[in-house]
Protein backbone atom coordinates (compact mmCIF):
# COMPACT_ATOMS: atom_id res chain seq x y z
CA UNK A 1 0.00 0.00 0.00
CA UNK A 2 1.14 3.40 -0.79
CA UNK A 3 0.63 5.93 2.33
CA UNK A 4 1.45 9.77 1.07
CA UNK A 5 1.29 11.96 4.25
CA UNK A 6 1.24 15.96 3.66
CA UNK A 7 3.50 18.01 6.34
CA UNK A 8 4.21 21.26 6.55
CA UNK A 9 7.19 22.98 8.34
CA UNK A 10 5.74 26.13 10.04
CA UNK A 11 7.84 28.60 12.26
CA UNK A 12 8.01 27.28 16.19
CA UNK A 13 4.83 28.74 17.62
CA UNK A 14 7.05 29.42 21.09
CA UNK A 15 8.61 32.06 19.53
CA UNK A 16 5.97 35.48 17.85
CA UNK A 17 5.39 35.15 14.86
CA UNK A 18 6.12 37.99 12.58
CA UNK A 19 4.38 39.67 8.70
CA UNK A 20 6.32 40.61 6.09
CA UNK A 21 6.68 44.24 5.18
CA UNK A 22 4.05 45.05 2.16
CA UNK A 23 3.00 41.34 1.75
CA UNK A 24 1.82 40.50 5.18
CA UNK A 25 2.72 36.98 4.42
CA UNK A 26 4.12 35.31 7.47
CA UNK A 27 7.79 35.37 8.31
CA UNK A 28 9.32 31.93 7.41
CA UNK A 29 13.02 31.67 8.98
CA UNK A 30 15.50 29.01 7.51
CA UNK A 31 14.95 27.09 10.63
CA UNK A 32 11.27 25.80 10.63
CA UNK A 33 9.97 22.73 12.24
CA UNK A 34 7.30 20.20 11.47
CA UNK A 35 3.56 21.15 12.37
CA UNK A 36 2.85 19.00 15.76
CA UNK A 37 -0.52 18.21 14.18
CA UNK A 38 1.28 16.74 11.55
CA UNK A 39 3.20 14.33 13.84
CA UNK A 40 0.01 12.15 14.12
CA UNK A 41 -0.72 11.68 10.66
CA UNK A 42 2.81 10.48 10.24
CA UNK A 43 2.43 8.17 13.11
CA UNK A 44 -1.07 6.81 11.61
CA UNK A 45 1.00 6.91 8.19
CA UNK A 46 3.74 4.57 9.45
CA UNK A 47 1.29 2.40 11.38
CA UNK A 48 -0.50 1.61 8.84
CA UNK A 49 1.94 1.31 6.16
CA UNK A 50 3.99 -1.14 8.22
CA UNK A 51 0.54 -3.24 9.13
CA UNK A 52 -0.14 -3.38 4.71
CA UNK A 53 3.31 -4.11 3.89
CA UNK A 54 3.61 -0.44 2.20
CA UNK A 55 5.80 2.87 1.72
CA UNK A 56 5.29 6.19 3.56
CA UNK A 57 5.75 9.33 1.25
CA UNK A 58 6.04 12.51 2.81
CA UNK A 59 4.69 15.57 0.28
CA UNK A 60 5.51 19.23 1.55
CA UNK A 61 5.35 22.31 -0.38
CA UNK A 62 6.80 25.71 1.41
CA UNK A 63 10.19 26.96 1.94
CA UNK A 64 12.32 24.39 2.60
CA UNK A 65 14.64 26.26 4.33
CA UNK A 66 16.73 23.48 6.15
CA UNK A 67 14.56 21.03 6.06
CA UNK A 68 14.60 19.83 9.60
CA UNK A 69 11.30 19.63 10.36
CA UNK A 70 11.00 17.13 7.25
CA UNK A 71 13.58 15.64 8.88
CA UNK A 72 11.82 15.20 11.80
CA UNK A 73 9.57 13.15 10.11
CA UNK A 74 11.60 11.13 8.10
CA UNK A 75 13.59 10.61 11.45
CA UNK A 76 9.94 9.13 12.65
CA UNK A 77 10.34 6.44 9.95
CA UNK A 78 8.70 7.64 6.54
CA UNK A 79 10.40 6.24 3.99
CA UNK A 80 11.62 9.57 1.44
CA UNK A 81 9.98 12.93 1.14
CA UNK A 82 9.32 15.43 -1.75
CA UNK A 83 9.30 19.03 -1.18
CA UNK A 84 7.61 21.38 -3.49
CA UNK A 85 9.34 24.82 -3.61
CA UNK A 86 9.06 27.99 -5.86
CA UNK A 87 9.22 31.52 -5.47
CA UNK A 88 5.68 31.36 -7.20
CA UNK A 89 3.98 29.73 -4.78
CA UNK A 90 4.83 32.42 -1.86
CA UNK A 91 1.97 34.00 -0.57
CA UNK A 92 -0.28 31.26 -1.79
CA UNK A 93 -3.88 30.50 -1.44
CA UNK A 94 -5.74 27.00 -0.33
CA UNK A 95 -6.65 26.24 -3.27
CA UNK A 96 -3.43 26.62 -5.06
CA UNK A 97 -1.62 25.12 -2.20
CA UNK A 98 -4.00 21.82 -3.12
CA UNK A 99 -3.59 21.70 -6.21
CA UNK A 100 0.37 21.98 -5.86
CA UNK A 101 -0.02 18.82 -3.27
CA UNK A 102 -2.37 17.13 -5.56
CA UNK A 103 -0.30 16.94 -8.88
CA UNK A 104 2.83 15.97 -6.37
CA UNK A 105 0.72 13.53 -4.82
CA UNK A 106 -0.76 12.13 -8.24
CA UNK A 107 3.16 11.92 -9.93
CA UNK A 108 3.80 9.72 -6.74
CA UNK A 109 1.00 7.50 -6.71
CA UNK A 110 -1.09 6.48 -3.51
CA UNK A 111 -3.66 4.33 -2.19
CA UNK A 112 -4.14 6.50 1.06
CA UNK A 113 -3.20 10.42 1.92
CA UNK A 114 -3.24 11.39 5.14
CA UNK A 115 -2.63 14.95 6.04
CA UNK A 116 -3.62 16.83 9.53
CA UNK A 117 -6.63 18.88 9.98
CA UNK A 118 -5.21 22.06 9.57
CA UNK A 119 -2.58 23.61 10.00
CA UNK A 120 -1.58 25.39 13.06
CA UNK A 121 0.17 28.92 11.23
CA UNK A 122 -2.76 28.81 8.61
CA UNK A 123 -5.74 26.92 9.87
CA UNK A 124 -7.97 27.59 6.85
CA UNK A 125 -9.12 23.19 7.45
CA UNK A 126 -9.78 22.98 4.02
CA UNK A 127 -6.53 21.29 2.40
CA UNK A 128 -7.90 17.90 3.08
CA UNK A 129 -11.44 18.37 0.87
CA UNK A 130 -9.88 20.42 -2.02
CA UNK A 131 -6.54 17.70 -2.04
CA UNK A 132 -9.59 14.92 -2.24
CA UNK A 133 -11.77 16.63 -5.03
CA UNK A 134 -8.37 17.26 -7.26
CA UNK A 135 -7.37 14.00 -7.50
CA UNK A 136 -11.47 12.82 -7.82
CA UNK A 137 -11.08 10.40 -4.35
CA UNK A 138 -13.61 10.69 -0.80
CA UNK A 139 -12.76 12.64 1.70
CA UNK A 140 -12.81 11.25 5.59
CA UNK A 141 -12.06 13.99 7.86
CA UNK A 142 -11.34 14.62 11.38
CA UNK A 143 -10.61 11.14 11.98
CA UNK A 144 -10.27 9.62 15.82
CA UNK A 145 -9.76 6.29 14.33
CA UNK A 146 -8.32 4.83 10.89
CA UNK A 147 -9.20 1.23 9.91
CA UNK A 148 -7.59 -0.29 6.77
CA UNK A 149 -9.95 -3.25 5.05
CA UNK A 150 -9.59 -5.02 1.97
CA UNK A 151 -9.59 -1.97 0.13
CA UNK A 152 -11.75 0.04 2.10
CA UNK A 153 -11.04 2.87 4.99
CA UNK A 154 -13.28 2.83 7.76
CA UNK A 155 -13.25 6.04 10.59
CA UNK A 156 -14.61 7.45 13.12
CA UNK A 157 -15.36 11.04 11.99
CA UNK A 158 -15.42 13.20 14.74
CA UNK A 159 -18.69 14.88 15.31
CA UNK A 160 -20.09 18.05 17.82
CA UNK A 161 -21.56 15.98 20.35
CA UNK A 162 -19.88 12.48 19.12
CA UNK A 163 -18.59 10.64 16.38
CA UNK A 164 -19.92 8.67 13.44
CA UNK A 165 -18.06 5.63 11.52
CA UNK A 166 -17.68 6.58 8.20
CA UNK A 167 -16.30 4.26 5.66
CA UNK A 168 -15.14 4.14 1.76
CA UNK A 169 -13.06 2.64 -0.92
CA UNK A 170 -9.52 3.17 -1.39
CA UNK A 171 -7.92 4.56 -2.41
CA UNK A 172 -9.05 8.14 -0.06
CA UNK A 173 -7.96 11.19 1.51
CA UNK A 174 -8.44 10.96 5.39
CA UNK A 175 -7.09 14.06 7.67
CA UNK A 176 -6.53 13.24 10.95
CA UNK A 177 -7.27 14.51 14.69
CA UNK A 178 -4.58 15.07 17.74
CA UNK A 179 -4.87 11.82 19.59
CA UNK A 180 -5.74 9.54 16.86
CA UNK A 181 -2.41 7.90 17.70
CA UNK A 182 0.31 9.00 20.08
CA UNK A 183 3.57 9.58 17.70
CA UNK A 184 6.50 8.23 18.54
CA UNK A 185 10.03 10.18 19.18
CA UNK A 186 12.89 10.17 16.83
CA UNK A 187 15.13 7.09 17.68
CA UNK A 188 19.11 8.42 17.68
CA UNK A 189 19.05 5.33 14.95
CA UNK A 190 16.23 7.19 13.02
CA UNK A 191 17.61 10.18 13.34
CA UNK A 192 21.02 9.25 11.90
CA UNK A 193 19.03 7.18 9.08
CA UNK A 194 16.70 10.22 7.80
CA UNK A 195 20.07 11.92 6.94
CA UNK A 196 20.12 9.52 3.88
CA UNK A 197 16.66 9.02 2.96
CA UNK A 198 16.00 10.71 -0.80
CA UNK A 199 14.29 14.15 -0.32
CA UNK A 200 12.88 15.41 -3.99
CA UNK A 201 13.30 18.72 -4.14
CA UNK A 202 10.13 19.99 -7.18
CA UNK A 203 9.25 23.24 -8.89
CA UNK A 204 6.17 24.21 -10.18
CA UNK A 205 7.26 23.55 -14.14
CA UNK A 206 8.56 19.79 -12.75
CA UNK A 207 4.73 19.35 -11.94
CA UNK A 208 3.23 21.44 -14.44
CA UNK A 209 0.80 23.49 -12.57
CA UNK A 210 0.12 26.73 -13.21
CA UNK A 211 -1.42 29.06 -10.13
CA UNK A 212 -3.09 31.96 -9.31
CA UNK A 213 -4.00 32.95 -6.44
CA UNK A 214 -6.77 35.58 -6.06
CA UNK A 215 -7.00 36.60 -2.90
CA UNK A 216 -4.48 38.99 -0.78
CA UNK A 217 -4.23 40.61 3.10
CA UNK A 218 -4.70 44.50 2.12
CA UNK A 219 -4.12 45.22 5.94
CA UNK A 220 -2.99 44.73 9.31
CA UNK A 221 -4.13 46.61 12.18
CA UNK A 222 -4.38 46.62 15.72
CA UNK A 223 -7.84 45.19 17.73
CA UNK A 224 -9.52 46.53 19.92
CA UNK A 225 -6.73 45.08 22.52
CA UNK A 226 -8.90 44.13 26.30
CA UNK A 227 -6.95 45.70 28.87
CA UNK A 228 -4.86 43.73 31.94
CA UNK A 229 -6.78 44.28 35.25
CA UNK A 230 -5.85 43.47 38.67
CA UNK A 231 -2.78 40.76 39.07
CA UNK A 232 -2.38 39.90 42.53
CA UNK A 233 0.18 37.39 44.35
CA UNK A 234 -1.28 34.57 45.34
CA UNK A 235 -0.64 34.63 49.76
CA UNK A 236 -3.07 32.13 50.41
CA UNK A 237 -5.41 34.37 50.67
CA UNK A 238 -5.73 34.90 46.72
CA UNK A 239 -8.88 32.82 46.52
CA UNK A 240 -10.93 35.85 48.42
CA UNK A 241 -10.88 38.06 45.74
CA UNK A 242 -12.06 35.41 43.38
CA UNK A 243 -15.32 35.06 45.69
CA UNK A 244 -15.91 38.66 45.63
CA UNK A 245 -15.33 39.31 41.64
CA UNK A 246 -17.65 36.14 41.40
CA UNK A 247 -20.28 38.33 43.94
CA UNK A 248 -20.11 41.34 42.11
CA UNK A 249 -21.05 39.41 38.56
CA UNK A 250 -23.70 37.44 40.65
CA UNK A 251 -22.44 33.96 39.50
CA UNK A 252 -22.64 33.24 43.05
CA UNK B 1 -29.47 43.67 -4.40
CA UNK B 2 -26.62 40.93 -3.72
CA UNK B 3 -27.78 37.57 -3.53
CA UNK B 4 -26.05 35.62 -0.63
CA UNK B 5 -26.42 31.93 0.47
CA UNK B 6 -25.79 30.68 3.44
CA UNK B 7 -25.14 26.89 4.33
CA UNK B 8 -27.04 25.84 7.68
CA UNK B 9 -26.40 22.29 9.34
CA UNK B 10 -29.78 20.79 11.49
CA UNK B 11 -29.09 19.67 14.88
CA UNK B 12 -31.90 18.00 16.50
CA UNK B 13 -34.24 18.79 14.08
CA UNK B 14 -33.88 22.51 14.00
CA UNK B 15 -30.78 24.72 12.18
CA UNK B 16 -27.74 25.14 14.32
CA UNK B 17 -27.29 28.27 16.03
CA UNK B 18 -24.07 28.73 14.02
CA UNK B 19 -26.27 29.33 10.87
CA UNK B 20 -28.58 31.20 12.37
CA UNK B 21 -25.52 33.35 13.14
CA UNK B 22 -24.72 33.73 10.04
CA UNK B 23 -28.54 34.52 8.67
CA UNK B 24 -27.85 37.60 10.92
CA UNK B 25 -24.97 38.90 9.17
CA UNK B 26 -26.18 37.40 5.54
CA UNK B 27 -29.29 39.39 5.43
CA UNK B 28 -27.91 42.58 5.76
CA UNK B 29 -25.62 42.17 2.48
CA UNK B 30 -28.32 40.79 0.73
CA UNK B 31 -30.91 38.85 -0.45
CA UNK B 32 -30.61 35.43 1.15
CA UNK B 33 -31.05 31.66 0.40
CA UNK B 34 -30.52 29.11 3.05
CA UNK B 35 -28.53 26.03 2.41
CA UNK B 36 -30.23 23.67 4.16
CA UNK B 37 -28.63 20.14 5.16
CA UNK B 38 -30.85 18.13 7.00
CA UNK B 39 -34.14 15.96 7.37
CA UNK B 40 -35.69 18.93 7.26
CA UNK B 41 -39.87 20.10 8.67
CA UNK B 42 -42.04 23.12 8.57
CA UNK B 43 -40.67 24.54 11.76
CA UNK B 44 -37.61 24.46 10.82
CA UNK B 45 -37.84 26.34 7.54
CA UNK B 46 -40.30 28.92 9.21
CA UNK B 47 -37.14 29.39 11.82
CA UNK B 48 -35.29 30.14 8.90
CA UNK B 49 -37.67 32.42 7.25
CA UNK B 50 -37.67 34.64 10.78
CA UNK B 51 -34.08 34.84 10.46
CA UNK B 52 -33.70 36.66 7.40
CA UNK B 53 -34.03 33.43 4.27
CA UNK B 54 -36.28 34.55 1.67
CA UNK B 55 -35.90 30.70 -0.09
CA UNK B 56 -34.61 27.77 1.35
CA UNK B 57 -32.46 24.94 -0.68
CA UNK B 58 -33.31 21.59 1.63
CA UNK B 59 -30.51 19.11 0.75
CA UNK B 60 -30.52 15.67 2.82
CA UNK B 61 -27.61 13.00 2.65
CA UNK B 62 -29.00 10.70 4.60
CA UNK B 63 -26.59 8.23 5.04
CA UNK B 64 -23.86 9.53 2.91
CA UNK B 65 -21.08 11.74 3.85
CA UNK B 66 -22.47 14.84 2.75
CA UNK B 67 -19.40 17.01 1.27
CA UNK B 68 -18.63 14.91 -1.92
CA UNK B 69 -22.47 14.87 -3.34
CA UNK B 70 -23.96 18.50 -2.00
CA UNK B 71 -20.18 20.55 -3.26
CA UNK B 72 -21.59 18.95 -6.86
CA UNK B 73 -25.10 19.48 -6.47
CA UNK B 74 -23.90 23.34 -5.41
CA UNK B 75 -21.35 23.34 -8.02
CA UNK B 76 -24.10 22.68 -10.54
CA UNK B 77 -26.77 24.99 -8.89
CA UNK B 78 -24.43 28.05 -8.37
CA UNK B 79 -23.34 28.01 -12.28
CA UNK B 80 -27.49 28.41 -13.10
CA UNK B 81 -28.23 30.95 -10.38
CA UNK B 82 -24.97 33.10 -9.60
CA UNK B 83 -25.05 33.75 -6.12
CA UNK B 84 -21.99 36.31 -5.41
CA UNK B 85 -21.61 35.53 -2.13
CA UNK B 86 -21.43 32.08 0.08
CA UNK B 87 -21.46 31.68 3.90
CA UNK B 88 -20.20 28.67 5.62
CA UNK B 89 -19.31 28.27 9.48
CA UNK B 90 -16.01 27.20 10.91
CA UNK B 91 -17.34 24.28 11.46
CA UNK B 92 -17.01 20.48 10.57
CA UNK B 93 -19.22 19.74 8.00
CA UNK B 94 -19.05 23.61 6.57
CA UNK B 95 -15.29 23.20 6.09
CA UNK B 96 -15.66 20.21 4.45
CA UNK B 97 -18.31 21.46 1.93
CA UNK B 98 -16.45 24.56 1.21
CA UNK B 99 -13.38 23.24 0.63
CA UNK B 100 -14.83 20.42 -1.49
CA UNK B 101 -16.94 22.77 -3.14
CA UNK B 102 -14.39 25.31 -3.81
CA UNK B 103 -11.86 22.84 -5.17
CA UNK B 104 -15.08 22.04 -8.18
CA UNK B 105 -15.37 25.73 -8.82
CA UNK B 106 -11.50 26.78 -9.04
CA UNK B 107 -12.15 29.48 -6.45
CA UNK B 108 -10.28 29.92 -3.37
CA UNK B 109 -12.18 30.02 0.68
CA UNK B 110 -11.82 32.75 2.91
CA UNK B 111 -11.58 31.17 6.04
CA UNK B 112 -11.88 32.28 9.68
CA UNK B 113 -13.18 35.04 9.18
CA UNK B 114 -14.74 37.63 11.57
CA UNK B 115 -16.77 39.89 9.25
CA UNK B 116 -17.28 40.19 5.74
CA UNK B 117 -18.22 43.04 3.24
CA UNK B 118 -19.22 42.88 -0.80
CA UNK B 119 -16.88 45.85 -2.44
CA UNK B 120 -17.35 47.26 -5.38
CA UNK B 121 -14.07 44.87 -6.54
CA UNK B 122 -14.95 41.39 -4.65
CA UNK B 123 -15.17 40.91 -1.25
CA UNK B 124 -13.47 42.02 1.95
CA UNK B 125 -13.33 39.98 4.96
CA UNK B 126 -11.44 40.14 8.53
CA UNK B 127 -9.15 38.08 10.46
CA UNK B 128 -8.72 37.85 13.93
CA UNK B 129 -4.89 36.86 13.75
CA UNK B 130 -1.86 36.68 16.39
CA UNK B 131 -4.78 35.53 19.21
CA UNK B 132 -6.67 38.21 18.19
CA UNK B 133 -4.24 41.24 19.03
CA UNK B 134 -4.28 42.19 15.49
CA UNK B 135 -7.19 42.33 12.87
CA UNK B 136 -6.05 41.75 8.77
CA UNK B 137 -8.23 42.41 6.12
CA UNK B 138 -8.39 40.59 3.15
CA UNK B 139 -10.32 40.84 -0.34
CA UNK B 140 -10.44 38.13 -3.14
CA UNK B 141 -11.83 39.39 -6.37
CA UNK B 142 -12.77 36.11 -8.41
CA UNK B 143 -16.18 35.06 -7.62
CA UNK B 144 -18.17 33.57 -6.25
CA UNK B 145 -16.79 34.07 -3.06
CA UNK B 146 -17.04 32.03 -0.31
CA UNK B 147 -16.14 32.96 3.01
CA UNK B 148 -15.64 30.81 6.27
CA UNK B 149 -16.79 32.52 9.50
CA UNK B 150 -15.80 32.04 12.83
CA UNK B 151 -18.37 30.95 15.60
CA UNK B 152 -19.83 33.72 17.66
CA UNK B 153 -19.16 36.62 15.22
CA UNK B 154 -22.28 37.72 15.13
CA UNK B 155 -25.31 36.98 17.25
CA UNK B 156 -28.26 35.22 16.45
CA UNK B 157 -31.52 37.11 16.35
CA UNK B 158 -34.98 36.67 14.66
CA UNK B 159 -36.06 39.29 11.75
CA UNK B 160 -39.23 38.67 12.28
CA UNK B 161 -40.09 38.11 8.40
CA UNK B 162 -42.31 35.12 6.92
CA UNK B 163 -42.48 32.04 5.40
CA UNK B 164 -39.87 30.61 2.37
CA UNK B 165 -39.84 29.61 -0.50
CA UNK B 166 -38.22 26.19 -0.15
CA UNK B 167 -36.81 24.43 -3.08
CA UNK B 168 -35.36 20.67 -2.77
CA UNK B 169 -31.59 20.38 -4.00
CA UNK B 170 -31.20 16.73 -5.42
CA UNK B 171 -28.28 15.25 -4.48
CA UNK B 172 -26.36 13.53 -7.46
CA UNK B 173 -24.34 9.82 -6.94
CA UNK B 174 -20.54 10.96 -7.11
CA UNK B 175 -18.81 7.38 -8.17
CA UNK B 176 -15.64 6.79 -6.33
CA UNK B 177 -15.84 9.65 -3.79
CA UNK B 178 -19.06 8.67 -2.19
CA UNK B 179 -18.24 7.44 1.51
CA UNK B 180 -20.99 6.17 3.81
CA UNK B 181 -21.77 6.94 7.43
CA UNK B 182 -22.31 3.43 8.83
CA UNK B 183 -23.17 4.28 12.52
CA UNK B 184 -23.25 7.85 14.58
CA UNK B 185 -22.74 7.66 18.01
CA UNK B 186 -23.82 10.53 20.39
CA UNK B 187 -21.85 11.31 23.82
CA UNK B 188 -23.40 11.74 26.86
CA UNK B 189 -23.12 15.26 28.35
CA UNK B 190 -24.09 16.24 31.73
CA UNK B 191 -24.46 19.70 32.72
CA UNK B 192 -24.26 23.66 30.97
CA UNK B 193 -22.93 22.80 27.16
CA UNK B 194 -19.38 24.76 26.85
CA UNK B 195 -20.81 26.96 23.55
CA UNK B 196 -23.65 28.23 25.28
CA UNK B 197 -22.79 28.16 28.81
CA UNK B 198 -22.92 31.38 31.35
CA UNK B 199 -19.73 30.64 33.11
CA UNK B 200 -16.99 28.40 31.98
CA UNK B 201 -13.96 26.68 33.84
CA UNK B 202 -11.15 25.88 32.15
CA UNK B 203 -8.35 23.79 32.59
CA UNK B 204 -4.74 24.12 31.04
CA UNK B 205 -1.56 22.30 31.37
CA UNK B 206 -0.39 23.90 34.58
CA UNK B 207 -2.77 20.97 36.75
CA UNK B 208 0.04 18.97 36.11
CA UNK B 209 -2.14 15.33 35.55
CA UNK B 210 -5.40 14.41 33.94
CA UNK B 211 -5.80 13.89 38.00
CA UNK B 212 -5.91 17.68 38.09
CA UNK B 213 -8.80 18.26 35.61
CA UNK B 214 -11.04 16.90 38.76
CA UNK B 215 -10.20 20.40 40.38
CA UNK B 216 -11.60 22.16 37.34
CA UNK B 217 -14.98 19.95 37.12
CA UNK B 218 -15.51 20.57 41.06
CA UNK B 219 -15.06 24.38 40.95
CA UNK B 220 -17.11 24.25 37.57
CA UNK B 221 -20.10 21.94 39.40
CA UNK B 222 -20.25 24.60 42.29
CA UNK B 223 -20.68 27.59 39.62
CA UNK B 224 -23.13 25.57 37.56
CA UNK B 225 -20.86 26.28 35.29
CA UNK B 226 -19.28 24.23 31.75
CA UNK B 227 -15.62 22.81 31.80
CA UNK B 228 -13.21 23.54 28.81
CA UNK B 229 -9.28 23.04 27.96
CA UNK B 230 -6.21 23.91 25.91
CA UNK B 231 -5.71 21.75 23.25
CA UNK B 232 -2.01 20.63 25.08
CA UNK B 233 -4.18 19.11 27.66
CA UNK B 234 -6.75 17.33 25.09
CA UNK B 235 -3.82 16.76 22.94
CA UNK B 236 -2.32 14.81 26.09
CA UNK B 237 -5.67 12.76 26.33
CA UNK B 238 -6.32 14.20 29.71
CA UNK B 239 -9.74 15.22 28.39
CA UNK B 240 -12.14 14.20 25.34
CA UNK B 241 -11.29 16.91 22.21
CA UNK B 242 -15.08 18.21 22.48
CA UNK B 243 -13.48 19.99 25.58
CA UNK B 244 -11.25 21.96 23.20
CA UNK B 245 -11.41 25.53 23.62
CA UNK B 246 -9.52 27.94 20.86
CA UNK B 247 -8.79 28.53 17.43
CA UNK B 248 -8.97 24.53 16.53
CA UNK B 249 -11.89 24.34 19.35
CA UNK B 250 -14.81 25.66 20.32
CA UNK B 251 -15.21 29.97 20.62
CA UNK B 252 -16.71 30.64 23.93
CA UNK B 253 -18.44 33.65 24.92
CA UNK B 254 -19.37 33.38 28.73
CA UNK B 255 -20.40 35.96 31.22
CA UNK B 256 -17.06 34.57 32.92
CA UNK B 257 -14.35 32.87 32.16
CA UNK B 258 -12.37 31.18 34.37
CA UNK B 259 -8.59 29.62 33.16
CA UNK B 260 -6.69 27.35 35.47
CA UNK B 261 -3.09 26.41 34.77
CA UNK B 262 -3.29 27.87 31.52
CA UNK B 263 -0.64 29.96 29.87
CA UNK B 264 -2.58 31.66 27.59
CA UNK B 265 -1.17 30.86 23.84
CA UNK B 266 -2.62 32.29 20.60
CA UNK B 267 -4.42 29.38 19.43
CA UNK B 268 -6.53 29.36 23.13
CA UNK B 269 -6.60 33.30 23.36
CA UNK B 270 -8.99 33.57 20.10
CA UNK B 271 -11.27 31.15 21.34
CA UNK B 272 -12.41 33.13 24.71
CA UNK B 273 -10.91 36.44 24.82
CA UNK B 274 -14.51 37.79 24.44
CA UNK B 275 -16.03 36.82 27.30
CA UNK B 276 -17.18 39.16 29.70
CA UNK B 277 -15.24 38.59 32.70
CA UNK B 278 -11.75 36.59 33.17
CA UNK B 279 -10.00 34.92 35.68
CA UNK B 280 -6.75 33.18 35.52
CA UNK B 281 -4.95 31.79 38.00
CA UNK B 282 -1.33 30.59 36.48
CA UNK B 283 2.45 30.47 38.75
CA UNK B 284 4.12 31.88 35.72
CA UNK B 285 3.66 35.93 36.10
CA UNK B 286 4.62 36.12 32.67
CA UNK B 287 1.89 33.80 31.23
CA UNK B 288 0.20 35.95 28.26
CA UNK B 289 -3.04 34.84 29.71
CA UNK B 290 -2.76 37.90 32.39
CA UNK B 291 -2.46 40.10 29.49
CA UNK B 292 -5.95 39.59 28.57
CA UNK B 293 -7.54 38.75 32.25
CA UNK B 294 -9.74 41.39 34.28
CA UNK B 295 -8.42 39.47 37.72
CA UNK B 296 -5.03 37.60 37.88
CA UNK B 297 -4.12 35.32 40.61
CA UNK B 298 -0.59 34.18 40.38
CA UNK B 299 -0.33 31.12 42.82
CA UNK B 300 -0.51 27.69 42.58
CA UNK B 301 -3.43 26.32 41.17
CA UNK B 302 -3.17 23.21 42.73
CA UNK B 303 -3.12 25.33 46.41
CA UNK B 304 -5.97 28.57 45.25
CA UNK B 305 -8.61 26.02 43.34
CA UNK B 306 -9.17 23.63 46.50
CA UNK B 307 -9.61 26.69 48.89
CA UNK B 308 -11.85 28.33 46.34
CA UNK B 309 -14.12 25.34 45.85
CA UNK B 310 -13.83 24.91 49.69
CA UNK B 311 -15.24 28.45 50.57
CA UNK B 312 -17.86 27.86 47.67
CA UNK B 313 -19.08 24.35 49.03
CA UNK B 314 -19.38 26.10 52.34
CA UNK B 315 -21.65 29.02 51.18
Amino acid sequence: MKVVVCVKQIPDPATPYTLEEGTHWLTRPDDQILDDTDRYGVEMGLQLAQANEGTLTLVSMGPAGNAQGIRQALAMGADKAIIIEDDALRGSDALTTSKVLAAAIEREGFDLVIAGTESTDGYSGVIPQMLAEHLDAPALTYAKRVEIGDGTVTIDRQTDDGYDVVATDLPAVVSVTAGVVEPRYPTFKGIMDAKKKPVEHLTLDDLGVETSSDQKVTSISDAAERAAGQKIEDDGEAFQAIVSLLEERKVI
Amino acid sequence: MASVWVFIEEINERPSVLGLELLAKARTVGDVTAVYLGTGSDEAFAVLGEHGASSVLHADSGDRLPSGPLAAALADRMAAESPELVLFGQAYTDRDVAGRLAARLGVGVLANASDVRLTDEGVETDHEIFGGSQTATASASNGPFLVLIRPKSFAAEAAGKGAPSVDTLDLPDVGVSEAKIVESHVEEREGPQLGDAGVVVAGGRGLGSAEGYELVEKLAKQLSAATGATRAIVDAGWVPYAKQVGQTGKTVKPDVYIAVGISGAMQHLVGMKDAGTIIAINKDPDAPIFSVADLGIVGDVNKVLPQLIEALESR
